[in-house]
């Protein structure tokens, strides 16, 4: 097992505390096409997301909300990472950052992932994903409701 | 905000020869994350000492079978077991008689019984109950259930800054005649604060009001005698307080048990059965419907001898040389913020704070990367936090096996959680 102090150190990267501090698009979007609510009941994190989907594209988000520095990093850099692109590739991104949440060691080397890819010590810390994961639930129910919507 | 290191007034801890009752929980002595374990999260759970473990243990090996149904040998000893814990408990919280201990899964479960049962059958459109912001959720939603259910209006006493029960609009709410019962806790489990629970039943039977307390505190970390405190109802779980999980009780006047119905029905709890109806056993058997837990109720038992022998009033006042010693280190940290009454002898031995900007999930997790097991989150009290502004707290609890030390391993990973998270 690696050592307490270093798996400590790799949960907290300065990467991390630099998104938790000055979080990006963390204000409200007024002229969202879809608001999302997700809160984890279990530890009251919470992530309110908004997005502006136009033709499957997402052309503007943003987020408010309040928790923990992981749930709070994890979407403001899911965020960055997220403005402009379809949301089939939205999705594709979810899904990779999830495996990399559950221990795929080859997610974890996927540049496309970014910022985001700091946040791979977080799954030594089992009961910590589900707030990795929070802005990313968000995410997937807002994309869902957007194609319920349009079906 | 830096760890000062260890104080030189460590407290000499004389109440308790804390290093001999640390052998009986080997739990205790393991390494987590490296790091001896400091357990301070006692609100949530207490360990249980070999005294509890070992009467599990022989009694499954040796005595299980059903109780108050066979005919046999075994039978007759584990109904001896539980019928005798049950005595035990009564004698240990000064209860009347045994027939007034009712079984439960635990507090939850004892709150359940009364709301549903007392509230189903004497609630009326328009009366009002008064419960309190300090609540636990186990006291606050079933009262919900059964008001939604009557008609019933949710009172509520409110919180002074330094999180004791603002009693002054008191007199008020029961002027105006409608409150029939009160369900107030004994010892808050988010603040540590304890409750005048002897004023509020005086004053809740003047209006001819009956008081329930939640106990789950208070059993574990107050001497009780029900008497004394003058209560109507009182619940408890033996988990909080060296037992096992999956038992606990509620004590009742038996005037009032008895007049109560059923909570659920089933085999244990009946008299006679028809096609069309039943009659009830007698107390508290009515209360306890199918095959109860035998084992926890025998395992609670040792708990009680236990927690008798090293002495109630002896654990409350090293706790509160504990919190004392807490509030004191933990002050001297810039950037924390402490909440509950400032004065030892107000609370029992639960201490909330907050770090300036850092969440208490962080706070936890640094912790425990130190082998230091706290508690972080709203504690099952969402109007406490509600109240105090903030949407979760740390919290480090104690019980009569912690030490000082463990207080220092907390102040110094604090200092960690500052090198990680402070600006820099
Ligand atoms: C004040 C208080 N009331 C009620 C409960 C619920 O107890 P249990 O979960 O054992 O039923 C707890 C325990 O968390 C508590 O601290």
């Amino acid at each position: 097992m690696q050592d307490p102090t270093s798996q400590l150190n790799s949960l907290y990267q300065q990467v991390i505390l630099d998104h938790y501090r000055h979080p990006r698009n963390k204000e409200r979007l007024e002229n969202g096409t879809v608001e999302v609510h997700m809160r984890n009941p279990a530890c009251g994190d919470e992530i309110k997301l908004q997005l502006r989907i136009e033709d499957e594209i997402i052309v503007d988000l943003g987020f408010t909300g309040e928790g923990c520095s992981i749930s709070q990093a994890s979407a403001s850099m899911m965020t960055t990472l997220l403005k402009g692109r379809h949301v089939d590739e939205a999705l594709s991104l979810t899904g990779r950052f999830t495996s990399m949440m559950h221990g795929d060691e080859a997610a974890a080397r996927d540049k496309e992932l970014k910022d985001l890819r700091a946040l791979e010590g977080v799954s030594k810390f089992p009961i910590r994903i589900k707030c990795a994961l929070l802005g990313f639930d968000a995410l997937q129910e807002a994309v869902k409701r957007t194609r319920e919507d349009e079906a | 905000m830096t760890a000062p290191g260890p104080s030189a007034q460590t407290p000499a801890l004389p109440v308790l020869d804390v290093e001999r009752i640390r052998e009986d929980f080997p739990i205790l002595s393991q390494q987590v994350n490296d790091h001896p374990l400091a357990y301070l999260d006692n609100a949530a759970t207490s360990q249980k000492p070999v005294q509890v473990l070992d009467a599990l243990n022989a009694y499954y090996r040796r005595d299980n079978a059903n109780v108050h149904r066979g005919l046999h040998e075994l039978s007759r000893r584990a109904t001896d077991g539980y019928e005798g814990a049950r005595t035990a408990v009564a004698d240990w919280i000064g209860a009347a008689s045994p027939v007034e201990i009712v079984w439960t899964r635990g507090t939850t479960e004892a709150i359940n019984l009364v709301a549903a049962s007392w509230g189903g059958a004497n609630l009326r459109e328009g009366d009002e109950i008064l419960l309190s912001e300090m609540e636990h959720h186990s006291n606050l939603v079933p009262w919900q259930l059964v008001a939604q259910r009557k008609g019933a209006r949710l009172r509520y006493l409110e919180l002074d800054d330094e999180g004791r029960l603002d009693l002054e609009p008191l007199p008020e709410i029961l002027a105006g005649g409608r409150v029939r019962i009160a369900a107030i806790t004994h010892v808050s489990n988010a603040l540590g604060t304890i409750n005048p629970v002897r004023e509020l039943a005086d004053r809740l039977h003047e209006a001819e009001a009956l008081l329930l307390v939640d106990g789950a505190q208070g059993a574990a970390h107050h001497p009780v005698d029900v008497g004394e405190l003058g209560v109507d109802f009182y619940a408890f779980s033996g988990h909080k307080m060296c037992g096992p999980t999956g038992i606990g009780v509620l004590w009742g006047r038996e005037r009032l048990l008895e007049e109560m119905p059923p909570y659920q029905g089933g085999g244990e709890m009946i008299h006679t059965v028809e096609r069309d109806f039943s009659t009830w056993a007698a107390l508290p058997h009515k209360f306890e419907a199918g095959t109860p837990n035998i084992a926890g109720a025998i395992a609670m038992h040792a708990a009680v001898e236990y927690l008798r022998a090293v002495g109630p009033a002896e654990i409350l006042a090293h706790e509160q040389m504990l919190v004392g010693y807490a509030l004191e280190r933990l002050g001297t940290l810039p950037n924390l913020r402490l909440f509950g009454p400032t004065s030892p002898e107000e609370r029992a031995g639960v201490v909330s704070f907050a770090v300036d900007g850092v969440h208490p999930h962080d706070v936890a997790t640094v912790l425990d990367s130190e082998g230091v097991a706290i508690r972080a989150g709203h504690h099952c009290a969402q109007l406490v936090m509600e109240r105090l502004g903030v949407p979760a707290t740390a919290r480090a609890s104690f019980y009569l096996y912690n030490t000082a030390e463990e207080i220092d391993r907390l102040v110094r990973g604090l200092g960690t959680v500052d090198s990680i998270f402070g600006e820099g």
